[in-house]
């Protein structure tokens, strides 16, 4: 007897509660009342991010471009991104691009951060265009230089075998699986012995600026292959 | 790979100068680049709006015509231009495409047009954007499915059956469109009226007449007039089983046939009738039976080949599955919740009517449905809270898929409504473009005319040639090389259909308005009307030999002709210059009529005329002919 009141009153309970939380749920769904108080700035949105160039006699002089060839650069690279910088992802795409078969996303971020001379997280067009000016009209020296700023992620100075391990294995994680002959774990591992073997002169297991240089003064094809890129503008 | 990637292929072959340090091997040769390196800007002129991109944002896709070298072809030398002659709006939307690398669908746009712009710049639709692909692709169906529906609306339009059908094919298609035969017709009202009937008799056979002398229990009338109901019952499903019959002899497809609804309903219809034959008046069956005469009443939608209004809807309902299936199932959910619900909240009260869950079923669809009978109701107060959130969601579920249900509707509705607007407009689009045949055929056969008549007097020809175009002249020239191929000669129907009716009654008639046959008209025309001969041969501009020579016979029926081109025949007119083609030539308003003038009254209107050539003569001004016109002219003989 008691239990079926107790049922009834219960179940009374229940469904004032329920009622009261539907109503109001139902208020706050029509907007009259609103529980935070940081709701309507959201509305706001974020402007995007814009950036002008330097005016053009500047970058001229400041890259071995000609002026026409800066306006091609810049017209392909406004057409590309409107906003004016590159950021990290839109670059990995676009390097992705070119490498079907496997992952450039690694390298990609390597040379982001190679081309991002002033490391604010986006590539504008001074920083594309002055990376590209050491890399297609540079002397070997500023070419050499390049890369070994490339190779050093942490640029501290130095290249450890960490350091050309990532890069290594983030060259080979560009052919993809579908290789001949067929890519083995410690490929990459046996390229840095090889590397480190030919760069290291002082045996101290990091490679500095002047022995890279050095060293691939010394090497007749990377001499040779330095001049292979310039006239791809 | 997008071409707008093209622009950054510099830069990643300059970010190979990373890998030189590492290389095991090496390099290989850089490709010469023989082309100009230079950019510049090209022009492209399309009807006269003048569009300048760079040649690299055309380079972007070089399988496509702009950016290969097929726009060569377009090329003008003396304004240094390419140009072509499209839409220029379309156009648009083509060159963004290079610049932006999407290609947009405007909305305003024609389907067709838009993949026809496509089609000629070598363009795939592929490539549209996602921003407009699903638009794009919802016109691109609905476009096929009207064409579809149009190329299915002219096969099963009313065109005359090819002539070798089988009795078979005719029979078929005798059902299919009734409108064809007055047979068909007939049988389909009759058809109709007995399904009807048969309806109408099953529900008044339930309905209670007045009990028969000494009894007192009134007695339903099926069983009063038993004898009555059952002779109309036989009668009816022997037409149904005759329809059925004929069509199963008659379909293409006998197990396509026997597969589709309209036919499992058919025997459905007629079922229960042979079973009730068969079976013995057993106690323990006549229940089974009495059961079996339920499905009579599936004769009602018989009536669906009767009626289009009926096909829509059972179209739409089964279109509409997926949103009645939803329907069903919310609806399910909320029935179980709610009445789970109010027993519980009901289970304590003395003499509740909800005495289990599946009891409450009822009152929760009543109550979501807002029926509302009342005879079961909730007495607590937590049951009366519940009952009314139930009847609240009630409404809200089934509200939610029911405008799904009525724009499918709609749609369907409105494309038959077309499809019948279609067929209505089909007989006047089909007569235009009749005339508009005869008109072409017409036009040769009066350049052979004109020909014939240059022979005699070039000074006549020389306007009546000016008015017409080259394409025209070029066209002709290339009929009458035919005609001489084949050595054959083109007439119209009307002289053709009088050949073959005269050919058979053995008269020797002219049969075209060739030069020769003239002379053959002149030399097989009696001999007393040697001069209308030459006459109506000067004149003849088409379709006229037959009735010619028909006057020539000397008949006098009256003669029902689908003039085209019909000169005067009178004797009287017979002076008339050539001087009078040049009338016939440029006019276009006369109206037509050809005068079958049989020999022995023609001497009266040629007395009563002036024989001066010049004037044509005023008694038949109102009737000269120029039949540039299609009028269907009763002529009688004078």
């Amino acid at each position: 007897m008691l239990n079926a009141i107790w049922e009834t009153e219960g179940l009374q309970t229940v469904g004032i509660v329920v009622l009261v939380f539907a109503s109001i749920k139902l208020l706050h769904l029509l907007g009259l009342i609103s529980f935070s108080e940081d709701s309507v700035e959201d509305e706001l949105e974020l402007s995007a991010v814009r950036h002008r160039p330097e005016g053009l006699e500047q970058l001229e002089a400041q890259t071995r471009f000609s002026r026409k060839e800066l306006q091609i650069l810049y017209r392909g690279f406004k057409n590309e991104c409107p906003s004016g910088v590159v950021n990290e992802e839109t670059f990995k795409d676009i390097y992705s691009q070119f490498f079907p078969q496997g992952d450039a996303s690694t390298y990609a971020h390597f040379l982001f951060n190679a081309f991002d001379t002033d490391h604010n997280g986006s590539v504008s067009f001074e920083d594309f265009v002055m990376g590209l000016s050491i890399l297609l009209r540079g002397t070997v020296q500023e070419k050499l230089n390049w890369a070994f700023n490339l190779y050093d992620i942490n640029k501290d100075g130095y290249i450890t075998k960490e350091e050309m391990l990532d890069i290594m294995k983030a060259i080979y994680d560009m052919m993809g699986k579908c290789t001949y002959p067929v890519l083995k774990e410690e490929t990459p591992r046996q390229h840095v012995e090889v590397f480190f073997q030919k760069m290291d002169k002082n045996k101290d297991g990091v490679v500095t600026i002047d022995e890279f240089i050095d060293c691939c003064q010394n090497d007749e094809n990377i001499m040779r292959s330095m001049h292979l890129f310039e006239n791809v503008l | 790979m997008a071409a707008g990637v093209a622009t950054w292929l510099p830069f990643a072959r300059a970010a190979a100068v990373g890998w030189l340090p590492l290389a095991k091997k090496t390099m290989p040769k850089p490709p010469v680049d023989n082309s100009s390196r230079s950019d510049e800007i090209l022009y492209v002129n399309v009807s006269g709006v003048r569009f300048q991109t760079w040649k690299n944002t055309l380079d972007r896709y070089p399988d496509t015509l702009l950016g290969s070298s097929e726009k060569e072809f377009f090329y003008n030398e003396d304004t240094q231009e390419y140009f072509f002659d499209r839409d220029p709006e379309m156009f648009r939307h083509i060159l963004n495409f290079y610049r932006t690398g999407r290609l947009h669908y405007p909305r305003h746009e024609c389907i067709q047009a838009f993949d026809e712009e496509l089609a000629f710049f070598g363009i795939v639709p592929e490539i549209i954007g996602d921003c407009c692909m699903e638009e794009y692709r919802d016109r691109k169906k609905e476009n096929q499915e009207r064409l579809a529906e149009d190329t299915e609306a002219n096969e099963a339009s009313d065109a005359p059956l090819p002539p070798h059908s089988t009795s078979r094919e005719r029979l078929w298609r005798a059902f299919e469109n009734p409108h064809t035969s007055t047979m068909a017709l007939v049988f389909y009202y009759v058809t109709g009226f007995f399904i009807a009937v048969s309806v109408i008799a099953n529900v008044v056979e339930t309905v209670p007449c007045r009990p028969p002398k000494g009894s007192v229990k009134d007695l339903p009338c099926g069983e009063k007039y038993q004898l009555a109901f059952f002779c109309m019952d036989t009668a009816c499903v022997l037409i149904f089983t005759f329809e059925y019959l004929m069509r199963l002899f008659a379909a293409p497809s006998r197990c396509k046939f026997m597969r589709s609804v309209m036919s499992v309903i058919d025997v459905v219809a007629i079922m229960p009738y042979y079973i009730g034959l068969v079976m013995p008046e057993n106690e323990d069956v006549s229940g089974a039976f009495v059961t079996l005469r339920v499905f009579r009443v599936f004769r009602i939608f018989k009536f669906s080949r009767h009626s289009q209004g009926l096909r829509i809807l059972g179209y739409t309902l089964k279109s509409c599955a997926s949103e009645l299936g939803f329907l069903l199932f919310s609806l399910t959910m909320a029935i179980i919740i709610f009445a789970t619900v109010m027993f519980y909240a009901e289970k304590g009260t003395k003499g509740s009517t909800f005495t289990s869950i599946p009891a409450s079923f009822w009152y929760t669809i009543v109550t979501m449905t807002t029926l509302g009978y009342g005879d079961m109701v909730p007495n607590t107060i937590a049951g009366k809270i519940f009952g009314s959130i139930c009847s609240l969601s009630g409404v809200l579920v089934i509200a939610l898929p029911v405008p799904v249900i009525v724009s499918n509707f709609s749609r369907i509705y409105h494309q038959n409504q077309r499809a019948d607007k279609m067929r209505a407009q089909q007989k006047v689009r089909l007569a235009r473009i009749r005339m508009a045949k005869k008109g072409t055929a017409n036009a040769f056969l009066q350049y052979k005319e004109g020909r014939a008549i240059g022979a005699r007097d070039s000074d006549s020809t020389a306007l009546c040639v000016k008015n017409r175009s080259a394409f025209e002249h070029q066209h002709n020239h290339l009929l009458h090389c035919l005609e001489k191929t084949t050595n054959h000669e083109f007439t119209d129907e009307l002289t053709y259909s009088e050949l073959c009716m005269t050919e058979s009654v053995g008269f020797r008639t002219s049969r075209s308005t060739s030069l020769s046959s003239q002379q053959g008209a002149q030399n097989n025309s009696t001999g007393c009307c040697p001069r209308r001969a030459r006459r109506r041969a000067a004149m003849r501009l088409a379709n006229s030999t037959v009735s010619v020579s028909r006057g020539s016979v000397q008949e006098l029926d009256t003669l029902h002709i689908k003039t085209t081109s019909i000169p005067p025949q009178t004797r009287s007119s017979l002076n008339a210059e050539p001087g009078d083609l040049k009338l016939n030539c440029g006019e276009q308003d006369f109206t037509a009529a050809i005068i079958s003038i049989p020999t022995p009254p023609a001497n009266t209107p040629d007395e009563s005329l002036p024989p001066s050539p010049a004037p044509i003569p005023g008694i038949l001004r109102n009737t000269r002919a120029t039949a540039y016109t299609h009028e269907t002219v009763k002529i009688s003989s004078l």
